[in-house]
Order: structure tokens, then sequence, then C-alpha cells
């Protein structure tokens, strides 16, 4: 069982995705939206190449929410995030955590996840079974 | 210009996705997971789960196409071009396991205006086959210049 307590920093995931996993992330979710998979689209609507689906990125705090749980998937009781930027392939993403509260069984932990200085997402809350 | 209100509290058809073991791994391995859960039909039973469990994050899988007719309903009227994806939340109760048949609705749960941005709220609400909660979601787009 995992032991969490208020304070606690969960620990850090790191991931790089490669420059196709946009293309994988598409095939498995059902999101095909050209922004995350075709260059030429993404800079014609002003961004600076294909960016992230921000869903996979939230399942990088899911797994490192789950993950502080011990792993079992049905300790993810609750996850709640903000997208605040854009993420970019061949990057590498930080996720990172600390225990805010634990009570009747449950933690609470804000997540934030991060390319360098930007944070892709914030004020990511997820509630987790001990 | 004056955002349009009328859509809230609208609802949609429901739909029903069929969860499956394979489907279940390709997700899995896309976002890394290594649990022999999301892959392997004795380490799930062995766990206690009637069959692979989907990983929580695969609520997307199965409720995104109630959310589809929501999104592009001119009622709705949400500018494209403009739109990004701002916030989500998901509240899990059942696990979704293959052979699951997933039943999804999906609700216009706001739609303001602040700050020059438009805010669109949508709820979609996943049940089993025997009734049972498996997640709530509640997705946040953002338009710019509304």
């Amino acid at each position: 069982m995992a032991e969490l307590n208020a304070g606690d920093q969960i620990a850090e995931l790191r991931v790089t995705p490669d420059k196709y996993l946009p293309h994988r992330y598409a095939g498995a979710s059902g999101d095909f939206n050209p922004i995350h998979i075709d260059p030429e689209f993404a800079k014609a609507v002003g961004l600076p190449s294909t960016i992230l689906h921000g869903l996979y990125m939230m399942g990088l705090v899911a797994r490192a929410s789950t993950e502080a749980a011990d792993g079992d998937p049905r300790a993810l009781k609750r996850l709640s995030v903000q997208f605040r930027g854009m993420g970019a392939p061949e990057t590498e993403i930080v996720v990172t955590g600390t225990v805010k509260s634990v009570e009747g069984g449950r933690a609470v932990i804000d997540t934030v996840a991060a390319q360098g200085e930007n944070q892709t997402i914030r004020n990511a809350e997820a509630e987790v079974a001990l | 210009m004056a955002i349009k209100t009328e859509a809230i509290g609208k609802e949609w058809p429901a739909t029903t996705y069929e969860v499956g073991k394979e489907k279940i791994g390709e997700y899995a391995r896309v976002v890394g997971l290594e649990n022999p859960v999301h892959f392997d039909r004795d380490a799930a039973k062995g766990a206690g789960y009637r069959d692979v469990v989907a990983p929580p994050m695969f609520c997307v899988v199965y409720s995104s196409p109630a959310l589809a007719p929501a999104m592009f309903d001119p009622e709705v009227g949400m500018n494209f071009a403009a739109m990004v994806h701002g916030g989500q939340e998901f509240e899990w109760g059942e696990p979704a396991c293959s052979g699951d048949e997933i039943t999804t609705s999906a609700k216009c749960l706001e739609i303001y205006e602040k700050d020059g941005k438009g805010f669109y709220v949508f709820e979609t609400n996943s049940v089993n086959q025997d009734g049972g909660q498996v997640v709530r979601g509640t997705w946040t787009n953002i338009v710019r210049g509304v």
C-alpha cells in the first residue's frame, strides 16, 4: 500500500515523446485533429509546428499520479487539469507532484507537466485512493 | 459580439462503445504504461478485474464519440479556428474492462464570456452494461475573440 503524507513529492516522471508519438496517440485515441499530425496545417493556423494532444499529457499526469499510489488503475478517482501551454514533440516532459492532503484513505496530489519553463499542464489535482 | 447561450442545458443522443482488449493495449503502450493488467487477461483477473482493464484516461476513447455532435452543433456555434482545449476533469467509478459496453451521454453545462473569451463547458456521463457509473467528464473549451 502506498504511503503518502502531506508535503511529499511524488516520483518525477520524465518522458520524451518522439516525432511520431502524436500519430500513435491519434490512432489510439481517435483524435486526428491535423494540428497534432500535419506540420504544414499547424503552421498555416499560426502554430510553430505540430503540438502534442493535451489529453496525451493529461495521460502522463494520470500515469504519474497512479504510480504514486502503487500503480493500480483503480486508485485514480479524480483528475482535474488546466491546459496552459502547448506541448511539442521531441522535447522532454517532466511531471512533478506534491501531496496536498491525505484524508479518509484518499490523497490529493497537485501536479504540473512542463517542458523546460513551459508549464503545459498546471493546477492539476489528482485524487487517489491509498 | 454577444455569445450565443441558447444551447445551455441541451443534451445529445447517447453513444455506445464496446471496449476491446487490443484497443486498451494500444492506448496503454502510447502513454507508456507497463502494468500487465492492461495487456494480460490472467494478470488482470489475478488483480481482481473481470478482464483486461483500461487505464483511467482510456475514458477519452469511449466518451469522445458522444461529445463530437455537441462540439459541432451549430446551436452551440463554437469557432473551431480560435478554439483551445482549456481544461478537463474526470471522476471515475467502476473500472472499464475488455468486453464492457459503455454508454455515454453528453450535455452542455455552461456557455459564458469572460475577458473577451468564450467558455464552453460540456459534461459526459458514462455507464456500463450493468448500469454502473464508470466516469463523468467535464470538458472546457475556450474560444478566443468572441
